[in-house]
C-alpha cells in the first residue's frame, strides 16, 4: 500500500475572491472549482478532448480537467460565473444570447472563455482564427455557425460598431 | 413583426442562465447525504452469469450493493418488447450489461469497491456484428434472443417490382452500409434518484418523462402517484436520452430505495460511450430499374439493421428506415424488406433521424450510381423522379398537401451553383496533378416525416394546455423538454402568437411528472407540430374566454391581453388543457404497411462541395448548402442553427465518426479517438428556408429537428463520387478508404464518366442480395 499522501494548502483567486484550501496532489483544478461552487465548470471527458471544463487562468485557457488543483497556487482563475465583471467575457455573454450561440448550454460556458481568451489577445478576428481559438470546445449542437457569429458580434461591439449582422 | 410570435428571432428563454453558468445541470445538484452509484458491467459480450463475488478482505460495511433480486417489481424495462433487464440475471447478451450496482459516499472508496468485484461467467458463442447475423451465424443453443436472431420484419410492397427487371434498359444493383454512429451529448448520462414520503423521485438529465415514469412503475412496482420524474437542464440528447434514461433512472431508484438515501449517477464519457445505445449500423442491398431516359421503374431494397442485444426501439427505427427508404421519388412498383437483428452488442437505440438516415443513405447511393451508369447528371436524373402533388408513395399514400420539390431542386442547385460547378470540377480534376487537390459537388434530395409514424400519435393520446397562475402569468403546461433544440422558446411563441400576450405573461412549466400532463416523449420532430398544435388549441381558448368573458376586444394590443390576464388570474388559477385529434384524413394500416404514416413531410434538397486530398486522403468540406421547406418557420435563428447543428453531426456521420468495434464492444471510446467535427473541420453551413405552410402545425409548421441528418451524409458522399472518380458505398468514409479508392483510379482510362468504378469498405463481402 503507499502511503497516503497529506492535502497541501491552497489559495487562489477565484473570480476575484480569495479562497484559501485544501487539495490532494492527484486533484483535478475542475473538481476543486465545482466544489467551489463553480459548477459552470462543466466535465465533459475528463481528458481535455471537449473544452466544456475551460477556465481562464492567469488570462490563459486552460482545460481544468488536466490542471493539478496544486498548479493553481496563487493563481488567479477565471471561470463563467465570474465572467459578467469582465467587459469582453460581458459582451460575449450578450452576444452569445443574442445571436443563438447556446443551445443545450453545456458547452457554453468553457466556448465563452475560450473566446474570451482569443478576443483578448486579438481584437478583430476573422472567422479562420476564431474557428482555430475554439478548435479545442466542441459542440454538439449548433455546428458552429452562431457561436462563431456570436464572437464577431462580440468583437464588433468591443470595437465600438452598431448593431450589424456579423 | 411584433417580438416573440411566430416568425420572430426570439431569444431562447432560458439564454441567460446558460450564458452565466446558473443553470443546473445533473450534475450540478446535490443534496444532504447523498451518495454515488456505480455500474459494474459485463466484460464479455455473452455468457452465463455465474458468480458475482465480493472480495471478503474489502470493507463492504457502507456500501450499499443492488442484485436483481433486490428489485421490488419486474427485472425488465418496458418497451416495445419487454426483453432487456435492469440487470442481468442468469445469461448476459452484451458487453456493458449492466450486472449490479454499488452505492457509497465517497467516490474514491466506490472506485475501490468496484475493482474488489469479480465477475465470474462462462463464455457463450455471440453473433458480434451484422454480417454474422446476415449469414446466419447466430448460434442457436441458446438462441440470441428469445424470438430468434430476427426481431422485426417490415414489408412495404406497390405494384410488383419483379415485373419489370427482363424489359427495362437498365438495372443497378447496390449494397452499401452505415455505421454505429454515437449521439455524444456533450454532458453524459446522469440522474438522481431519492425516496420520500413512499415517493421515489428521480431528477435527471433526460428526453422523456413519462418513459422514465412507466419504467420505474414496472421495475419498482409502484403505482403512477408514488413515481415522479422532474427533467433537470440537459445538456444535448439527440435521441440518446430517449430510452436509455430509464435504465439509469431505474439503477439510481434501486440504490436510494436500498440505501434510503438520495443517490446520484454520472457516467464518465469512456462509460456513456461504451454502455449506452448509438444508431443501428445497416447494410441494405437493392435493385432499380429505370428506363433510357431515366425514369424509375422499380425499386427493391434489402434494409438491413444490426439492433444490439435488445429490442428497444428498432422496430419502430427499421418502420421508420423502411419508410424513406424510397426517397422522394415517384415509382410505381416499389418493394422494401427491412429486417431488424439481434446481435450480442448493447443495443442500439433512437439517435436524430432515428433510421431515415439509413434508408436515406441506400436510395441516394443508388441514384447516384443510376446516374453515372445513365451518363445523367445526379440532379438530372433526380428531377426527372421526383414526386408531385397527387403522386402516390409507395404506402399508397397519396401526396395531397402542396409541394413543389422540382421548384425545391432548382433553389438550391442555383444557391450552390451546382451546374457550373460541377462542369468546372470536371475539367480541374482531368488536368489535376498528382497532389492537387480534387473538388466534387452532390446532391441529395429527401424528405422527413415527422410525428410518430404510423397509428403512433394516436396511441400517445397527447395532452398539453396552459394554467393561468398568480399575477397573470400562463405556465405552458407539457412534458416536452427543452434540450438544446429550443422547445420552451418555440412552444413560448406559440402560446403568445395565439393569446396575443407579451412574453413576460408566459411562463414553462419544468417538465415534472407531478405537475405537467403526458405530452408524448420530446422525439420524432413532433415537438414544434404535435404539442405546438396542442399549446396553440389551449391558446385560443383563453384567448376566447378572454374576449367573452373579460370583454377584451379582438384587436387589443399585448399590454391589453396582460392586462385582462391579470384581471382574470385574481378570479383564482384556472387551466386550459387540449387533446390531440388525430385528421381523419391520415389512415394508417399497421398489418399491411399501407396508408399515410406521416401526416406531413418536410422536404429538403441539400448541395455538399468538398476537396479531398490526394496525398492524405483527407476530405474537406468546403461548402454545404443546406435548403429545406419544413412549413412555417416558428423561430428563423433557433431553427437555422438546428439545421446547422444536424448538418454537423451528418457531416461526423459522413466523413469523420466511426465506432471501431472488437468483441462486440466499443474499442475506440473516448473523445480522443471517437473524433466529432469541432469548429475547424466544418464550412459556414449555409441555411435556407422555404416557407410552404402545412394544414397541420401551429400556423402551419412542420418538425425539421431530425431532417439535416437523413441528407447531409448522401450528398457529401456524392461530392465525393465526383472528386474522386470512384464511388464509396460505406460510411463513415475515412481517408483510409478514400486514399485507396483515389490511387484505383489514377489511371486516365478509368476516371470519372458514366460506370464509376466502386470501392468498397474492406469489411464489404458479398454482392446484391446475396
Amino acid at each position: 500500500m503507499p502511503e497516503p499522501v497529506a492535502p497541501v494548502r491552497l489559495r487562489m483567486r477565484v473570480n476575484g475572491a480569495d479562497h484559501r484550501l485544501e487539495a490532494f496532489p492527484g486533484e483535478r483544478l475542475l473538481d476543486v472549482l465545482r466544489l467551489l461552487g463553480m459548477t459552470g465548470v462543466k466535465e465533459g471527458c475528463g481528458e481535455g478532448e471537449c473544452g466544456a471544463c475551460g477556465i481562464l487562468m492567469d488570462g490563459r485557457l486552460v482545460n481544468s480537467c488536466l490542471v493539478p488543483a496544486i498548479q493553481a497556487l496563487g493563481a488567479e482563475i477565471v471561470t463563467i460565473e465570474g465572467a459578467a465583471t469582465d467587459p469582453v467575457l460581458r459582451q460575449l455573454q450578450e452576444s452569445f444570447m443574442e445571436r443563438a450561440g447556446a443551445q443545450c448550454g453545456i458547452c457554453t460556458p468553457g466556448m465563452v472563455l475560450a473566446a474570451g481568451a482569443l478576443l483578448k489577445r486579438r481584437r478583430d478576428p476573422n472567422e479562420a482564427e476564431i474557428r482555430r481559438a475554439l478548435g479545442g470546445n466542441l459542440c454538439r449542437c449548433t455546428g458552429y455557425v452562431k457561436i462563431i457569429d456570436s464572437v464577431l458580434h462580440a468583437a464588433r461591439r468591443l470595437n465600438g460598431a452598431g448593431e450589424g449582422h456579423p | 413583426m411584433p417580438p416573440n410570435r411566430i416568425g420572430s428571432p426570439s431569444r431562447r428563454v432560458e439564454a441567460l442562465s446558460k450564458l452565466t453558468g446558473a443553470a443546473r445541470f445533473v450534475d450540478d445538484l446535490g443534496m444532504e447525504g447523498m451518495i454515488h452509484g456505480i455500474t459494474i458491467r459485463s466484460p464479455l459480450p455473452r455468457g452465463h452469469l455465474v458468480g458475482l463475488h465480493l472480495d471478503p478482505s474489502f470493507d463492504w460495511s457502507e456500501v450499499t450493493v443492488v442484485g436483481p433480486s433486490d428489485i421490488p417489481g419486474c427485472n425488465r424495462v418496458p418497451l416495445l418488447d419487454d426483453d432487456q433487464p435492469v440487470l442481468a440475471d442468469g445469461i448476459v447478451n452484451h458487453a456493458e450489461e449492466p450486472l449490479l450496482l454499488l452505492g457509497h459516499r465517497d467516490p474514491a472508496h466506490l472506485e475501490r469497491a468496484r475493482r474488489a468485484v469479480r465477475v465470474e461467467m462462462l463464455e457463450l458463442p455471440g453473433v458480434l456484428t451484422l454480417r454474422q447475423a446476415l449469414r446466419n451465424e447466430a448460434p442457436e443453443d441458446p438462441p440470441v434472443h428469445p424470438r430468434g436472431p430476427l426481431l422485426k420484419e417490415i414489408t412495404i410492397l406497390k405494384g410488383d417490382p419483379g415485373s419489370q427487371w427482363g424489359a427495362a434498359d437498365l438495372v443497378v444493383e447496390d449494397e452499401v452500409e452505415t455505421g454505429a454512429q454515437e449521439q455524444l451529448y456533450i454532458e453524459p448520462q446522469g440522474m438522481m434518484a431519492w425516496v420520500q414520503d413512499g415517493v421515489v423521485t428521480v431528477h435527471g438529465s433526460l428526453q422523456c418523462p413519462f418513459y422514465v415514469r412507466r419504467g420505474l412503475e414496472v421495475v419498482l412496482g409502484l403505482g403512477p402517484e408514488k413515481v415522479r420524474v422532474i427533467q433537470a437542464v440537459t445538456g444535448g440528447g439527440f435521441g440518446g436520452k430517449e430510452e436509455y434514461p430509464t435504465i439509469l433512472a431505474a439503477h439510481a431508484a434501486l440504490l436510494a430505495l436500498e440505501s434510503g438515501k438520495p443517490v446520484k449517477m454520472i457516467y464518465d464519457r469512456a462509460e456513456d460511450l461504451a454502455a449506452t445505445t448509438k444508431r443501428h449500423p445497416s447494410l441494405t442491398r437493392s435493385r432499380a430499374a429505370f428506363s433510357r431516359q431515366g425514369t424509375l421503374l422499380a425499386l427493391d431494397m434489402e434494409l438491413n439493421l444490426d439492433a444490439g442485444a435488445y429490442t428497444t426501439l428498432s422496430p419502430v427505427v427499421l418502420s421508420r428506415a423502411a419508410l424513406h427508404a424510397p426517397g422522394p421519388y415517384r415509382c410505381q412498383h416499389t418493394r422494401v424488406h427491412g429486417r431488424a437483428w439481434a446481435t450480442n452488442t448493447p443495443p442500439h437505440g433512437a439517435f436524430r433521424g432515428f433510421g431515415a438516415p439509413q434508408g436515406c443513405f441506400a436510395i441516394e447511393r443508388l441514384m447516384d450510381l443510376a446516374a453515372a451508369r445513365l451518363g445523367l447528371d445526379p440532379a438530372e436524373l433526380r428531377l426527372r423522379n421526383l414526386l408531385r402533388r397527387g403522386d402516390t408513395t409507395a404506402t399508397g399514400q397519396v401526396m395531397r398537401e402542396e409541394m413543389d420539390l422540382h421548384g425545391l431542386v432548382e433553389l438550391a442547385l442555383a444557391g450552390s451553383g451546382y451546374r457550373r460547378r460541377r462542369a468546372e470540377y470536371e475539367g480541374a480534376n482531368r488536368e489535376a496533378g498528382p497532389e492537387d487537390p480534387r473538388r466534387g459537388i452532390g446532391l441529395a434530395v429527401f424528405m422527413h416525416g415527422a410525428g410518430f409514424t404510423g397509428s403512433g400519435e394516436v396511441r400517445l393520446a397527447s395532452r398539453a394546455g396552459l394554467e393561468l397562475g398568480a399575477g397573470g402569468v400562463v405556465r405552458i403546461l407539457a412534458a416536452s423538454t427543452e434540450i438544446g433544440q429550443g422547445a420552451a422558446t418555440v412552444l413560448t411563441q406559440v402560446a403568445c402568437d395565439a393569446l396575443g400576450a407579451p412574453a413576460a405573461s408566459i411562463d414553462v412549466a419544468v417538465p415534472d411528472t407531478s405537475e405537467v400532463p403526458d405530452s408524448g416523449p420530446t422525439v420524432a420532430s413532433r415537438t414544434t407540430m404535435v404539442v405546438g398544435s396542442l399549446v396553440e388549441r389551449a391558446a385560443r381558448g383563453l384567448r376566447e374566454d378572454l374576449e367573452r368573458e373579460a370583454g377584451l376586444a379582438a384587436d387589443a394590443d399585448p399590454e391589453a391581453v396582460a392586462e385582462a390576464l391579470r384581471a382574470m388570474a385574481r378570479g383564482g388559477p384556472r387551466r386550459w388543457m387540449a387533446d390531440y385529434e388525430h385528421p381523419e384524413w391520415v389512415q394508417w394500416d399497421e398489418e399491411a404497411y399501407v396508408g399515410d404514416p406521416y401526416p406531413t413531410y418536410a422536404w429538403a434538397a441539400y448541395v455538399a462541395q468538398v476537396a479531398v486530398d490526394p496525398l492524405t486522403g483527407e476530405t474537406a468540406v468546403e461548402d454545404f448548402l443546406a435548403l429545406q421547406d419544413a412549413g412555417t418557420v416558428v423561430n428563423p435563428l433557433l431553427a437555422e442553427g438546428q439545421i446547422e447543428g444536424g448538418v454537423a453531426q451528418g457531416i461526423g456521420f459522413a466523413l469523420m465518426e466511426e465506432v471501431v468495434w472488437s468483441g462486440g464492444r466499443m474499442a475506440n471510446a473516448r473523445l480522443s479517438n471517437y473524433v466529432i467535427p469541432t469548429a475547424m473541420d466544418l464550412p459556414r453551413i449555409r441555411v435556407e428556408f422555404r416557407e410552404t405552410p402545412a394544414g397541420y402545425g401551429p400556423r402551419g409548421a412542420k418538425g425539421m429537428g431530425e431532417l439535416p441528418l437523413d441528407g447531409t451524409a448522401p450528398a457529401v458522399l456524392a461530392a465525393l463520387d465526383q472528386a474522386m472518380g470512384t464511388r464509396l458505398t460505406r460510411i463513415p468514409a475515412l481517408p483510409e478508404q478514400i486514399l485507396p479508392g483515389l490511387q484505383a483510379v489514377r489511371g486516365p482510362a478509368s476516371r470519372g464518366g458514366p460506370g464509376l468504378q466502386e470501392v468498397r469498405g474492406p469489411a464489404s463481402r458479398g454482392g446484391p442480395h446475396a
